[in-house]
C-alpha cells in the first residue's frame, strides 16, 4: 500500500520536500541540544518545562479527539462519518507520534529512556502516560490497519476488531485524563491544582481535534478530490461548538474560583497570565489573543447562519485551534511555574533552537499524516469511493 | 576469534569494578574538602546511623554572621557543585533564600525588620512524604527507609525534571549543560555529574557512611546547624526542638519536611 505515497503531483512532492527540509533542520538542531545540553533552550531552574511539553499537552488532546468520530460511527452507527473515521484515526496516530517525540526531546538524558519501562513505577503519572499513550498508538494503528485493509478488499472488517474499537473509546478519554493528572496532583503548583483540569483538557481537545479534522477534510477535497460529505462536516461543526462552549465555560469557572477566593498563590498565576507581573508579561499578548479568538470562534460557531457558511466555518475552526493552542499549551504549562514556589517571577521565552525543534516535530507529524492520507485517498479512489 | 559479546561484557564489568575500587581506595586516602592526603583515624570511624536524620537551623546565629557562606562553600566544594554564573542554569544544593521566599506564610509587612530582611538557609527538606519521589518515573530518587534520607541516583535519572516540577521548595537542580568545566576544583572523592540529570542535597550520606557529619554542619563557625536523630529523644536536635519554637517550610502541604528553623 505504501507505494501509493511514492507517486504524486509536483505539488505533493513540493509539500513533502518542504516538510523534509524542516525535519532536517529540526533534527540538526536537536543534535545540537543532544550534544551540548538543554541550556540552548529558554528553560531553566525556575521554568523547567516549556514549549515542548506545551505541544505535547495540546497534541494529546488532538489525538484523543479521534473518539469524537469513532464513537458516533461505531457505537451509534452514524453512517455519515463512514468516510471520516479513518481520517480521525490517522490524525490520532500522527498526533501520538508527535507527542512521544515532544516528550523525547524534553528529556535531558534520552539515551537512558529505557529506564522508564525497565523500572515500572505506578506512583508516577509519567509512567501511566507512557502506558496509555503507547497503548493508544497501538490501538489506532491496529484498528485503522484492519478496518482499512478490509475496506480495500471490499469485505467487512473481522469481528474480533470490534472489542478493540470499543476499548479505544474510553482509552482516548484516559490519555487526556492521565495527561491532566500529570499536572494537577502537585502540591507545589497551585495553578494546576484544580480538579477541573481533566474535564477542561477533554473539552478543549474535543474542540481543537475535530477543528483540525475539518481543515484536513477541506484540504483533501481541494487537493485530493475526496469529499467526506456536507452532513459529516456539519455534524463535526456541532461537536466543535458544544466542546468549545464547554471549554470557555470551564475557563470562566477557573477564573471565578481564583478571583473570588482571592487566595494570593492562586491569584498570582492568573495575574501573570492576563496582566503580567512587573516587567514579566511575555504571555499577556498571547493570552488576550487567545481570549479574543475564542470569543470570535464562539460567535461564528453558535450562530447557525455563520456556521453554515463554508468560509466562516473554516475561519471558526482556525480560531478554535489558534485559541486553544495558546491557552492550553503555553498558557497552561508555563504559568504553572510563574511565580515559582519561592515566589520568584522568572520568565521563560523560547529560544530559536527550541522553536526549530518544535517545527521539526510538527513537520514529522504532518509528513506522517500526508503519507497516510495519500495512501488512503489512492486506495479509496481505486475502489470507487467518491 | 577475538572477543565475543559475553566476554566483552565480562571484561568491561571487571574493568569497571577495578575502576570503581581504585577510586574508592584513593578516596580513603584523600580528604574531602582539601583534597590532601589524610592520616587520621576518623576515616576508619564507623558509620553514623540514625532512625530519622533531621536538622535544626538556628537562624538567629546565622543572622549574627551576615554574609557568611561557609556551609555553602563547604557543601559545594565537597560535592563538585559547579558555579555556572547565571541564575537560569544554576545548580545549587544549599543556598540563602530571602525570608519571604523561604517562609511565605510566616512573612508579613510589619515583621521584625531584622528577620524580614534576613536570609534563611535552604536545601532539600528530606521530607517524610516527598512529592519528588512519588513522581519520579524511574525510581531514580527514593526515600531511604532506614534513616529517611531522600536519595538520588544520578546514574539512573533520565532528566525528565518531573521531580523539579513537583518539589514545593525549589530544592532540585537540573544540569542544563556539562557541569565539569564550571567546577573550580574537582574533589576526586565524590562523582561529578553529566549534563541532563537532576541533583540535590543528600544529607552527606557518603560522609555519614564514613562516620562524618554533613559538610555544612562541620563547616559552620557558629554551630548554627545541628544534625541528629529525630527518633532519639536524647539527641541534640530533639533537645533544641523541645527548648525552642521552631518552624518548617510550607508544613500545610503535608510533605513533612525534616529541616526545622529557630527564627
Amino acid at each position: 500500500m505504501i507505494e501509493k505515497a511514492l507517486t504524486g503531483s509536483k505539488q505533493y512532492w513540493g509539500w513533502v520536500g518542504l516538510l523534509l527540509i524542516l525535519i532536517g533542520i529540526g533534527f540538526l538542531t536537536y543534535l545540537r541540544q543532544f550534544n551540548n545540553g538543554m541550556y540552548i533552550t529558554g528553560l531553566g531552574r525556575d521554568v523547567p518545562w516549556g514549549l515542548y511539553i506545551a505541544q505535547f499537552t495540546f497534541l494529546v488532546g488532538v489525538a484523543a479527539s479521534a473518539v469524537m468520530v469513532v464513537l458516533p460511527y461505531y457505537l451509534h452507527n452514524y453512517k455519515d462519518f463512514a468516510k471520516m473515521t479513518v481520517l480521525g484515526e490517522f490524525l490520532a496516530i500522527g498526533s501520538v507520534i508527535m507527542c512521544l517525540l515532544f516528550v523525547f526531546v524534553d528529556i535531558g538524558n534520552p539515551i537512558r529512556i529505557l529506564n522508564m519501562p525497565l523500572n515500572p513505577t505506578p506512583s508516577s503519572l509519567l509512567f501511566w502516560d507512557m502506558i496509555v499513550l503507547s497503548g493508544y498508538l497501538f490501538l489506532n494503528v491496529l484498528i485503522s490497519q484492519v478496518t482499512f485493509s478490509a475496506e480495500r478488499k471490499g469485505i467487512k472488517p473481522p469481528g474480533w476488531i470490534k472489542p478493540f474499537i470499543i476499548i479505544s473509546i474510553p482509552w482516548a478519554v484516559s490519555i487526556h485524563t492521565v495527561t491532566a493528572f500529570l499536572y494537577n496532583g502537585l502540591a507545589a503548583r497551585p495553578f494546576w491544582l484544580t480538579a477541573i483540569l481533566a474535564p477542561r483538557f477533554l473539552a478543549s481537545a474535543f474542540a481543537a481535534g475535530p477543528a483540525f479534522l475539518v481543515l484536513i477534510c477541506f484540504l483533501l477535497k481541494r487537493f485530493a478530490n475526496y469529499d467526506v460529505g456536507e452532513k459529516a462536516l456539519a455534524k463535526l461543526g456541532e461537536i466543535i461548538t458544544y466542546a468549545m462552549a464547554i471549554n470557555v465555560f470551564f475557563v470562566l469557572l477557573e477564573l471565578f474560583t481564583a478571583l473570588y477566593s482571592d487566595i494570593p498563590e492562586h491569584l498570582h498565576h492568573f495575574e501573570y497570565l492576563y496582566l503580567g507581573i512587573g516587567d514579566a508579561n511575555f504571555l499577556v499578548p498571547w493570552m488576550w489573543t487567545s481570549a479574543v479568538l475564542s470569543v470570535v470562534s464562539l460567535v461564528l460557531l453558535l450562530v447557525p447562519k455563520f456556521r453554515a457558511n463554508k468560509g466562516l466555518f473554516l475561519l471558526a475552526c482556525i480560531t478554535v485551534i489558534g485559541s486553544l493552542w495558546i491557552e492550553k499549551g503555553m498558557g497552561m504549562v508555563i504559568t504553572g511555574f510563574v511565580p515559582s514556589p519561592l515566589g520568584k517571577v522568572v520568565e521563560y521565552i523560547p529560544t530559536l533552537p527550541e522553536i526549530m525543534i518544535v517545527i521539526g516535530i510538527w513537520s514529522v507529524g504532518f509528513l506522517v499524516l500526508t503519507v497516510f492520507y495519500k495512501v488512503a485517498m489512492a486506495v479509496r479512489h481505486q475502489i470507487g469511493y467518491k | 576469534m577475538g572477543i565475543n559479546r559475553r566476554n566483552f561484557i565480562k571484561l568491561a564489568g571487571i574493568t569497571a569494578a577495578v575502576g570503581v575500587g581504585g577510586k574508592k581506595i584513593m578516596g580513603e586516602l584523600v580528604d574531602d574538602t582539601t583534597g590532601l592526603p589524610v592520616v587520621d583515624t576518623a576515616q576508619k570511624a564507623s558509620p553514623l546511623k540514625a532512625k530519622r536524620w533531621a536538622m535544626v537551623i538556628d537562624l538567629k546565629k546565622c543572622r549574627e554572621k551576615q554574609g557568611c557562606t561557609a556551609c555553602i562553600n563547604a557543601c559545594h566544594a565537597v560535592h563538585n557543585v559547579p558555579d555556572l554564573g547565571n541564575p537560569k542554569d544554576e545548580v545549587k544544593w544549599i543556598w540563602k533564600e530571602d525570608f519571604e521566599g523561604a517562609f511565605p506564610s510566616a512573612d508579613h509587612k510589619y515583621l521584625e525588620e531584622e528577620i524580614r530582611n534576613s536570609h534563611a538557609l535552604v536545601f532539600c527538606n528530606h521530607c517524610d512524604n516527598p512529592p519528588c519521589v512519588r513522581v519520579c518515573p524511574t525510581q531514580a530518587t527514593w526515600r531511604r527507609k532506614a534513616d529517611g534520607i531522600v536519595m538520588m541516583d544520578m546514574h539512573r535519572c533520565i532528566g525528565c525534571r518531573y521531580c523539579v516540577v513537583a518539589c514545593p521548595y525549589g530544592s532540585r537542580s537540573f544540569n542544563w549543560r556539562d557541569p565539569k568545566p564550571f567546577i573550580k576544583e574537582i574533589n576526586p572523592d565524590y562523582p561529578t555529574r553529566m549534563r541532563g540529570v537532576v541533583e540535590k542535597c543528600n544529607f552527606c550520606e557518603e560522609r555519614l557512611d564514613r562516620g562524618k557529619m554533613p559538610a555544612c554542619v562541620e563547616a559552620c563557625p557558629e554551630k548554627a546547624l545541628v544534625f541528629g536523630d529525630l527518633e532519639d529523644a536524647d539527641s541534640e536536635v530533639r533537645k533544641l526542638l523541645r527548648e525552642h519554637y521552631t518552624i518548617r517550610r510550607k508544613p500545610s502541604l503535608g510533605t513533612n519536611p525534616e529541616i526545622y528553623y529557630i527564627v
